[in-house]
């Protein structure tokens, strides 16, 4: 039986299934289900080091995707895609630091979202794209048709088509890992706990509390992105710790999930349909 | 745009990851503009054929019955070369999901194309005419909606250029519809009967043309793609084929050399704006600028104080 995230209160126009659900795991339609698991990535302490993209890759059996040169600092893989789930982000700037150097290296990795309202699994066609009991969203690779409609539905670019394969893969929060009670490989690998799995709650807390830590130690720029249930996608159940605005990081400021303005989409849709069958009509009339 | 709030985020100074889009480009190739172009061309056939149908217009009616299912059809082909798993075509069909525009037009394809179909076989092969009455009535009445819900299907994605088409871009969809299948049953069919399609195409290209202005005036910055590089050149020439084809089919209309070039600029100016469209897409989702400059000033209106 499946039953709404947020009961409908008196008066209140039910139109729940566009809006964010508090529940994800339980909109899917999981009555029992395990608590929401995610990521939250320190970026303060992240060294560089690249273990995670390596682990991913390991572990996810991700094909490879180019052994390039990029000239962008240590990045040679680019940004997230059909085969890089995680990517390490460096980004060199020249600032006013303290100690005397005048040069400030930001080190990042990013992953998919996992958002609790995902665009890419709202308007998946085939049902391809679900949502797992932890309350993560992965694709069903013997469903997906590699129709692409979730490609540009993502409003942070992360999921992409394989095209010698046809279909599209991202990070799948090591699903598989997961159910045997371990966990994701990428975090397993990080060596300084800057990629940290655990219940979402749990990390949220956390990861206040390491902001305010870094606050009283000078640290201005240290705040969070994707902690916050408000924002356009419902909380991201992969959050962040940044010190700089996330479009630095190639992370967009204010995501919003498409299919929110979706109810005034058609309205439009319906009326343009009624435009052009009266104007059948006004055709025939002499 | 309003110039003060332009004033707050220029998109010259959005901080970027070199340069890197944000967004990723869509993987669609042109199958899928061609695909809006021929599904809208078929809508607007059906409309026309249940109109030709109800007012006995036997030559009108055949002529749109005909296109509806060859718009149809070649829909079908070009919705299914463009998936990267063609053999799993059925699988749009597994569940019907409200919040995927293309799962509702998976669906509404499948009541529809059976519909013109039926409508168009007995047309030709002069059998069955009650059958052909009443599936030119239903695809008649989902024709309109073949056309529309393809705009939606492109405005609920990331891409600033076409999710905030949304208010305009199904009325550009349907006027383009309106244009091409009137613009294609003037050619298919005698002067003297064709009467309606002429009207249906010169309101349908004033409906494309109109819409497409307000669409621009209304998108301001997110709009730019449609008067930049590749797809500002195709939305010039779909407004200069829609415009002449217009001003053809109104002038010289009721002659055949008239209905032929009038109607063939017609139907090409609409294929050339679903392009237009199409590209101003993929050029929205490269500029990372184009993403990141109108997140960052709604953060500011919201949050005035933070920078």
């Amino acid at each position: 039986m499946r039953h709404p995230a947020r009961p409908a209160h008196e008066g209140e126009t039910e139109v729940t299934i566009f809006q964010p659900p508090a529940d994800p795991a339980a909109r899917a339609g999981y009555d029992e289900h395990p608590r929401r698991m995610g990521f939250f990535t320190d970026t303060s302490i992240c060294i560089g080091c690249k273990a995670c993209e390596v682990a991913c890759k390991e572990w996810n059996g991700v094909p490879e995707d180019g052994l390039n040169f990029l000239g962008q600092s240590y990045d040679n893989t680019g940004e997230l895609g059909a085969d890089t789930w995680r990517h390490v982000a460096f980004i060199e700037q020249r600032v006013a630091a303290q100690g005397g150097g005048d040069i400030r290296w930001l080190m990042s990795s990013d992953v998919c979202k996992h958002c609790t309202s995902a665009a890419c699994l709202e308007v998946c066609p085939t049902g391809s794209l679900i949502r797992t009991e932890f309350g993560t969203v992965v694709v069903q690779q013997d469903i997906c048709n590699g129709c692409g409609y979730c490609v540009p539905a993502c409003p942070f670019g992360v999921i992409d088509k394989r095209e010698d394969d046809g279909r599209v893969w991202k990070c799948t929060l090591c699903y598989d890992r997961l159910t045997d009670g371990l966990q994701p490989a990428c975090a397993t690998a990080c060596p300084t706990k800057s990629i940290q799995f655990g219940p979402l709650e749990e990390l949220r807390e956390h990861a206040g509390e390491r902001v305010e830590e870094l606050h009283a130690a000078g640290v201005d720029g240290a705040r969070l992105y994707g902690h916050d249930d408000s924002d356009g996608v419902g909380g991201m159940g992969a959050f962040f710790l940044l010190l700089d605005d996330p479009e630095v990081y190639r992370l967009p400021p204010d995501p919003v999930s498409t299919t929110r303005d979706l109810p005034a989409m058609w309205r439009s849709a319906a009326k343009a349909a009624a435009v052009l069958a009266a104007a059948g009509v006004a055709a025939f009339l002499r | 745009m309003k110039s003060g709030e332009q004033s707050m985020v220029p998109k010259a100074d959005v901080r970027t990851y070199y340069d890197r889009p944000v967004l990723k480009e869509p993987v669609w190739k042109w199958y899928i503009p061609a695909y809006f172009f021929t599904g809208g061309l078929a809508g607007a056939s059906s409309v026309l054929g249940l109109g030709a149908q109800l007012t006995r217009r036997r030559s009108l009616r055949r002529a749109s019955r005909v296109a509806a299912l060859a718009g149809i059809s070649a829909s079908a082909v070009l919705l299914v070369v463009d998936l990267g798993r063609p053999s799993r075509f059925h699988h749009m069909l597994r569940v019907l999901k409200v919040t995927s525009p293309m799962s509702v037009g998976s669906w509404l394809l499948a009541a529809y194309g059976p519909a013109a179909g039926a409508a168009a076989v007995p047309e030709v092969i002069g059998l069955f005419p009650r059958l052909g009455a009443a599936a030119g009535v239903v695809a008649g009445i989902l024709g309109p909606a073949v056309t529309t819900y393809t705009a939606v299907l492109v405005s609920d994605t990331a891409i600033p250029a076409w999710h905030e088409a949304h208010a305009q871009l199904p009325f550009v969809f349907a006027g383009g519809a309106a244009a091409s299948a009137g613009g294609l049953a003037v050619i298919c069919t005698p002067v003297g009967e064709a009467g309606p399609a002429r009207r249906l195409a010169l309101m349908g290209a004033a409906l494309e043309l109109g819409a497409t202005q307000l669409m621009e005036e209304r998108m301001g910055e997110a709009g730019e793609p449609y008067r930049e590089g590749e797809a500002g050149r195709l939305t010039k020439l779909a407004k200069l084929l829609v415009g002449s084809g217009a001003a053809v089919v109104a002038i010289g209309g009721r002659r055949r050399a008239g209905a032929a070039v009038g109607g063939s600029l017609l139907v090409t100016g609409a294929l050339v704006e679903r392009l237009a469209v199409f590209h101003a897409g993929v050029q929205s989702a490269r500029d990372p600028a184009a993403v990141v400059a109108p997140q960052r000033r709604r953060l500011l209106a919201r949050r005035p104080a933070a920078v």
